[in-house]
């Protein structure tokens, strides 16, 4: 079902282009050419000293142990956020999506969080998490559990990943729902009829039937913890304590905006852009392949 | 009828608007600075203050977010060719301005081409050697100054059974009083510690006078490297370790995040800066007392000046720049160094004055006898003649040194590593960020 516009002269498409292609220039392509140029070179933090240096920022990234660590706090992180976030959201959507008193009221109510800014979020996260002020810190300090997640690195992380898959579980909430909502009935009632528990039900039909959904989410919930949780982060962990929670992109703001190396900072957003385009890559190859609109 | 009336209103505006400004004239000069809520509205009446007492000048002053986002920001505007006149940078950018050559003008030869007079000998001075270069002239303009002091829960030191005048002047007496506060459940948290590397090396570098770095903390060059491993530090780090393995110190986080620690009343003692006195004294539900950092009467008999923290500001240079500009910058920075003006300002904010003769008329005034300990963080910066240990320091990527010192400060209270092992490592890396930053300055 293709619907063509026919344009009888060039001109025209061309000239309804233009503000596209001019923003895309100048607020994507010139950025991301300065940060690619940035990373072969060498400059103080007022640009006054310049030298070209080739690819000494990235030999010196990737021979940096800790860097290598970022890297392994990211898998673990966007894995964590991912997982938890895709969950919890299938959970919802599914137990939403049942003829229960007052539906809407419960959807609206689950898709508030999404609106909420990521320092807010992180914010409500100390309140709750924080070993003297937090509700849930407190109580498990009390219980005899020691929790200090400005101390330790595993519990910092796991609060990231927390207060992370919290805000995403919203979006992927609306994208369940909406999927679980064009599975036909049909199908489902053929199954209850041939004597298949609502368990079986689910994974031998609901689920496969809501794979493009899930696969399209995945890839939006992994480039969201990718580049989006910058302001979870920093305003819970700061990436501490000991660079436990610092990710890629976390560590490319400190390099480049406290560390004022704008070197080394550019050539981790080279590294970022093309973590990106292979992301998106797989989203156009794969996904966009699957999903039937 | 009406409508003729506006707008023979408006033609007359509009003609007259060119000439008020012309009769006025005044200079315009951007004051980029970072200070937040109750502080940012003195800086405003400081401004204010200026611009009322003179017909040539205004300063238009704008909050820029954290300490950070004022310098990167401001440091942005430069290399776009546009930056304000002057920017408020904390301690730790020091040397990064410093080391900016034409991006800046530093204050002497601001003043000098200004026919501006200041005498640097009227600033305090742990606070003049600190924004100086190694002949003695001023490079930035002293604005807020706070030092890292001790802070005390006077209520806990009671319900402990210990003494509320004779407070703790060395670490060992801390610990024993430590000790003494665990033993009687005198408050849930010992000893914390805001600011863990500003208090824990850079203060006790100085006040022990050990070098934290080589070359005169780098006053004498960009070649200078860290000396993390000596003998002070690994006894300090082990000092904290012990304590915490004991169950008397609590780790509250990096920068000030363990300030809340202290004014909610958990930590019986705390190492906090000078500049919390106000919210200290309005939010504190207890009797409390801020007295100079102990230190170790083992390896000093009496200690040197502790070192500054707070910020100064920087002239900022631009192709389009007047001297008449310039000018209106150096009338603002001699207004802000005036006696009373100065004198206001150290009451009003609880930093340090910052030139003698306000210190002189406070202490006449009866002020510090009225508000015992407000003087804590002066005595601690003026109490010697500074040697080339406690001027202070001027090392390129002191931000990320901080951080990383923090960073193996916090995986030995892991229990990952030990403190030699914790030195090292911090050693080694903050000398790589020196040597990027000496290459990367090097003309």
């Amino acid at each position: 079902m293709d619907r063509k516009v026919v344009f009888n002269q060039k001109l025209l498409p061309y000239l309804l282009l233009l503000p596209q292609m001019a923003i895309t220039l100048v607020f994507f392509f010139w950025p991301a050419g300065q940060a690619v140029w940035f990373a072969f070179l060498r400059q103080d933090a007022f640009g006054i000293r310049t030298t070209f240096v080739g690819f000494e920022n990235f030999t010196d990234l990737f021979a940096d142990p800790l860097y290598l660590d970022t890297i392994r706090n990211t898998a673990v992180f966007s894995t964590g956020v991912t997982i938890l976030a895709l969950a919890v959201a299938l959970l919802l959507a599914v137990l939403a999506d049942r003829q229960i008193r007052g539906a809407t009221g419960y959807r609206t109510l689950l898709i508030w969080p999404y609106a909420i800014a990521p320092a807010i979020a992180a914010v409500l996260w100390i309140f709750l998490f924080h070993p003297s002020i937090g509700l849930i810190g407190r109580a498990l300090n009390d219980a005899g559990l020691p929790f200090d997640y400005k101390l330790n690195g595993n519990q910092a992380m796991l609060v990231v990943i927390l207060a992370s898959a919290w805000k995403q579980v919203s979006y992927n909430f609306i994208f369940f729902l909406a999927g679980l909502q064009s599975i036909p009935k049909a199908v489902l009632e053929a199954a209850a009829i041939d004597g298949a528990r609502a368990t079986r039900r689910f994974w031998t039909i609901i689920f496969p039937l809501l794979s493009p959904t899930t696969f399209f989410l995945l890839v939006v919930n992994l480039v969201y913890a990718f580049f989006d949780t910058f302001g979870v982060i920093d305003a819970l962990t700061k990436g501490g304590p000991a660079k436990a929670t610092e990710t890629l992109i976390y560590r490319a703001y400190v390099d480049g905006r406290v560390n004022l190396d704008l070197g080394s900072s550019s050539a981790q957003s080279v590294v970022l852009m093309i973590v990106v385009i292979l992301l998106t890559a797989i989203q156009f190859r794969y996904v966009e392949r699957r999903v039937h609109y | 009828m009406h409508r003729r009336s506006l707008l023979a209103g408006a033609a007359a505006l509009g003609f007259a608007a060119p000439a008020a400004v012309r009769a006025q004239a005044r200079t315009e000069i951007q004051f980029w600075h970072a200070m937040p809520g109750v502080l940012g509205e003195i800086v405003a009446e400081q401004v204010k203050r200026f611009n009322d007492s003179q017909a040539s000048v205004t300063v238009v002053p704008s909050f820029k977010g954290s300490y950070t986002d004022a310098m990167t920001g401001a440091i942005a505007a430069w290399r776009a060719g546009n930056p304000p006149h002057i920017v408020q940078v904390f301690e730790v950018g020091t040397a990064t301005m410093m080391s900016a050559g034409p991006a800046i003008r530093p204050v002497h030869e601001l003043l000098a081409q200004s026919g501006v007079a200041l005498d640097p000998k009227r600033y305090l001075a742990g606070v003049r050697g600190y924004y100086s270069d190694t002949q003695g002239r001023l490079i930035s303009m002293p604005h807020n100054s706070s030092s890292a002091i001790m802070w005390i829960n006077l209520d806990a030191f009671e319900k402990a059974g210990l003494s509320t005048t004779d407070l703790p002047k060395t670490w060992k007496q801390i610990r024993a009083a430590a000790e003494k506060i665990k033993a009687a459940n005198a408050a849930p948290v010992a000893v914390t510690t805001s600011w863990p590397t500003w208090v824990m090396f850079e203060q006790m570098a100085a006040m022990h006078d050990v070098p934290f770095a080589t070359l005169s903390n780098g006053f004498e060059g960009l070649g200078a490297e860290l000396r993390l491993t000596s003998p002070l530090f690994v006894k300090q780090v082990e000092y904290l370790l012990a304590l915490q393995k004991d169950g008397m110190f609590r780790y509250g986080g990096r920068d000030n995040a363990a300030d809340g620690l202290f004014v909610s009343g958990e930590a019986a003692v705390s190492f906090m800066s000078s500049s919390l006195r106000a919210r200290v004294g309005k939010e504190a539900k207890f009797k409390w007392a801020s007295v100079p950092l102990p230190y170790h009467d083992d390896v000093i008999a009496t200690p040197k000046n502790g070192v500054l923290g707070g910020a100064s500001l920087w002239t900022l240079t631009s192709k389009t720049r007047t001297p008449a500009e310039y000018k209106g910058v150096a009338e603002f920075f001699r207004s802000i160094s005036d006696v009373d003006q100065d004198l206001w300002w150290h009451k009003a904010t609880g930093y340090v004055p910052i030139t003698l003769a306000a210190y002189e008329k406070a202490k006449a005034e009866g002020y510090y006898t009225q508000n015992p300990g407000a003087d804590a963080a002066i005595l601690q910066l003026s109490r010697a003649e500074p040697t080339p240990n406690s001027a202070g320091f001027r090392l390129g990527g002191m931000v990320e040194i901080r951080n990383i010192i923090q960073e193996e400060l916090e995986k030995a209270l892991q229990g990952q590593q030990g403190a030699t092992a914790a030195l090292e490592s911090a050693n080694r890396r903050g000398n790589v960020v020196l040597r990027n930053f000496e290459r990367a300055n090097k003309a």
